[in-house]
C-alpha cells in the first residue's frame, strides 16, 4: 500500500548503495526532483537503468555515483551528446563505468518481460546490428514452432524505479498522461515504486476509464513535488524547459563547471525548490 | 545563401519531403528526417502518418520538436501509446512504411553508425547511440536516409554497425533472414542516390540545380557511382520553400522563446 512521504524519506527508505535503480520517463515526466534527492543522499555503486540517460543520469554519474549504465540512447535529446557519460566512458572520470547497451526494442521488452514476471524478453531485432557482437547480454533463441531466430535478452527487474506522474488520489492510486513511456512497465518491473506526483487530488471517480493507472497497492510510497520533471515536463502542467536542455550541454562540457553547478543547483537546495523552476513555464502548458 | 535563392539544406529537405506520399506510414527520426516529413504533410501529404518513437502516432506538431518526446506531439497525436506497443505492435507487427533516419557515419551500401567513432571497448568519441533506429532499420517496409554530405559523415567503412543497411552489398540482407527492402534512398545537400538493383551500392541518380560530379565526389570518403542518364533535382518551388521557412522560423521561435530558469538543470 503506497505510503504518502516526503521525497527524502522516500528515497532514504527505497534506494541503497548498489542497488539496480531506473529513473524512468521517455523525455516527458522524467524524475529529477527523485535523482536530486539521490544524489544529496549520496549513493554509490549503482547500476542506473534507463533507456535514455538524459541529463539526469549524465549528472549522476558526472557525480560519481554509478557503477554500471543499461541503456538504449545516451544523447542529450535534441541538443547533442551527454558529456559526463562520454568523459565517464572515453576518460574514465570520475571513475571507469560499465556499460550495458541495447536499442529501444530491446529495452522496451525487457521491461514488459521484467513486469511480466518472465526471466528474458524475446523479439525480432538487432538484426545484423554490431551491438550484439559487444554486448553478451545479446543473445538468440530459435522459435520451437516456426523455427525463426530471435533476439533474446534479460529482462529488466530493477531494486528500485524512481517516476514521476501528474497525480495521484488520496488513497494513493497514480495517474500518468500523454507521452506514457516506459513508466507503468518499470514501476511493475521492480521491487519497490516510488512516485512523485504534482498534485494530490480527492480521487479519480470522473476520469475515462481506460486511462493509465497504478493501483495504490501497486506503489510502495509517493511524495508531492510540483515541478519534480523539470527541466522535462508534465502533460497538462509546464512545458518543456527546452533552453536548459541546451544550457545543460555548455555545463556539462567542464569537469569545474559541472561541480559548480550541481554544488549551487542540487547539493544546496531541496525538492521544494522545483516548484519555482517551473512557475514561468506554466502559462503555455 | 546561393544565387540560387535556396540552401544546399533547404534543398535537401525539400527533396526528401518530395519521396513522401500521402499513404505512407512514416517512422519518423529526429532532426533532418523530422524537418522533411513534417514539410510533406504541410505541402503534398497533408493525410501522412508520422510517428515518433515516444508512442505518438499521426502527429501534427505546428513546431518542429526539439526532442522525439515533446508534448505537442501528443497533443496532435490521434492516438499516443506506451514505448514496448509502439516498437512491438507497430513496428515488429509491420505497419511502417518508411522509417526515415539520419546518420553519423554512413558508407555506400547504408549501413549507418551512431554509436561510436574509434573502438567500441575504448572510443575516441562516444556517440548517443542506436536508439530505436536497429528496429527501425530491418522493421520498417523500407529505408530513407537523409544527411549533408561530408568526408567525414560518408566513409568507406564505418566503425560501428549501429543499423544494418545492405550490409557488404548484394543479397546480405536475405541471407542474414531480413525480408523488408532497406535502404532504398538517400537525399544529400547535393543529390539523391539510389541503391544499384544488384550491388546494392548507392548510385547519384539527380544533382540539385548547380552542383557538379566533382562536388559531390569532394564530399564523399568513397568513389561515387554516378547513373548513366542523370537528372537535375527540381528547384524548391515557392510553396515548398516558405513552408519550410515559415516552419523553421515558428521553430526557432518556439524553443529560444521559452525562459531558462535559474536552478534549473
Amino acid at each position: 500500500m503506497a505510503k504518502f512521504l516526503p521525497l527524502s524519506k522516500a528515497v532514504a527508505e527505497n534506494l541503497n548503495n548498489g542497488d539496480t535503480v531506473a529513473f524512468e520517463g521517455f523525455t516527458h515526466l522524467i524524475p529529477t526532483a527523485a535523482a536530486h534527492e539521490a544524489i544529496r543522499q549520496g549513493f554509490k555503486d549503482l547500476t542506473l537503468v534507463r533507456m535514455t540517460p538524459d541529463l539526469v543520469y549524465d549528472q549522476m554519474i558526472g557525480m560519481g555515483m554509478a557503477k554500471k549504465a543499461i541503456f538504449s540512447y545516451a544523447g542529450n535529446p535534441g541538443v547533442g551528446l551527454l558529456r559526463r557519460l562520454r568523459d565517464a566512458v572515453e576518460n574514465g572520470f570520475p571513475h571507469a563505468l560499465e556499460i550495458e547497451e541495447h536499442s529501444h526494442a530491446a529495452m522496451a521488452n525487457a521491461y514488459e518481460a521484467g513486469a511480466a514476471g518472465l526471466p528474458c524478453a524475446i523479439f525480432r531485432g538487432y538484426r545484423g546490428a554490431e551491438l550484439a557482437r559487444v554486448n553478451p547480454n545479446i543473445k538468440s533463441v530459435t522459435c520451437p514452432f516456426s523455427g525463426e531466430v530471435l533476439a533474446a535478452v534479460p529482462s529488466v527487474r530493477p531494486d528500485v524505479t524512481f517516476i514521476h506522474a501528474q497525480k495521484a488520489n488520496r488513497k494513493g492510486d497514480v495517474l500518468i498522461e500523454g507521452i506514457i513511456g516506459i513508466q507503468k512497465e518499470a514501476a511493475l518491473a521492480a521491487r519497490r515504486a516510488v512516485v512523485t506526483v504534482e498534485e494530490v487530488v480527492d480521487n479519480f471517480d470522473d476520469l475515462h476509464p481506460n486511462l493509465t493507472v497504478l493501483p495504490n497497492w501497486s506503489v510502495t510510497a509517493i511524495s508531492v513535488v510540483p515541478g519534480g520533471a523539470h527541466p522535462s515536463y508534465a502533460h497538462g502542467y509546464y512545458v518543456r524547459d527546452n533552453a536548459s536542455y541546451l544550457e545543460w550541454d555548455e555545463i556539462a562540457a567542464d569537469r569545474d563547471r559541472f561541480r559548480e553547478w550541481m554544488q549551487k543547483n542540487v547539493i544546496e537546495k531541496t525538492a521544494d525548490d522545483f516548484a519555482a523552476r517551473v512557475e514561468q513555464l506554466r502559462n503555455v502548458a | 545563401m546561393s544565387a540560387l535563392g535556396f540552401t544546399p539544406n533547404e534543398m535537401m529537405t525539400i527533396a526528401a519531403s518530395r519521396a513522401l506520399k500521402g499513404d505512407d506510414v512514416c517512422f519518423v527520426g529526429i532532426g533532418a528526417p523530422s524537418a522533411a516529413c513534417n514539410v510533406a504533410r504541410l505541402t503534398h501529404a497533408p493525410d501522412i502518418t508520422l510517428i515518433y518513437e515516444s508512442g505518438t502516432i499521426g502527429t501534427a506538431p505546428d513546431v518542429l520538436p526539439l526532442s522525439i518526446g515533446d508534448g505537442e506531439l501528443c497533443d496532435t497525436a490521434v492516438t499516443t501509446v506506451s514505448v514496448p506497443e509502439m516498437f512491438r505492435y507497430w513496428l515488429q507487427g509491420g505497419r511502417i512504411s518508411i522509417g526515415f533516419l539520419g546518420a553519423a557515419q554512413l558508407d555506400k551500401f547504408g549501413n549507418i553508425n551512431t554509436t561510436v567513432i574509434g573502438d567500441y571497448a575504448h572510443p575516441k568519441t562516444r556517440l548517443p547511440g542506436g536508439g530505436g533506429a536497429p528496429e527501425i532499420a530491418t522493421s520498417s517496409k523500407e529505408i530513407y536516409i537523409t544527411m549533408a554530405q561530408s568526408r567525414r559523415g560518408m566513409v568507406e567503412k564505418i566503425d560501428f554497425y549501429t543499423s544494418f543497411g545492405h550490409g557488404d552489398g548484394g543479397d546480405h540482407r536475405q541471407r542474414l533472414g531480413i525480408d523488408t527492402k532497406g535502404p532504398t534512398l538517400l537525399i544529400t545537400d547535393l543529390a539523391i542516390w539510389k541503391p544499384d538493383p544488384v550491388t546494392k551500392e548507392f548510385t547519384v541518380v539527380s544533382l540539385h540545380p548547380g552542383v557538379t560530379r566533382d562536388h559531390v565526389q569532394e564530399t564523399c570518403g568513397w568513389t561515387v557511382k554516378f547513373a548513366d542518364t542523370l537528372a537535375e533535382t527540381p528547384e524548391p518551388s515557392r510553396l515548398e520553400l516558405q513552408t519550410l521557412r515559415d516552419l523553421k522560423a515558428r521553430t526557432d521561435a518556439a524553443h529560444s522563446g521559452q525562459v531558462s530558469v535559474q536552478g534549473g538543470s
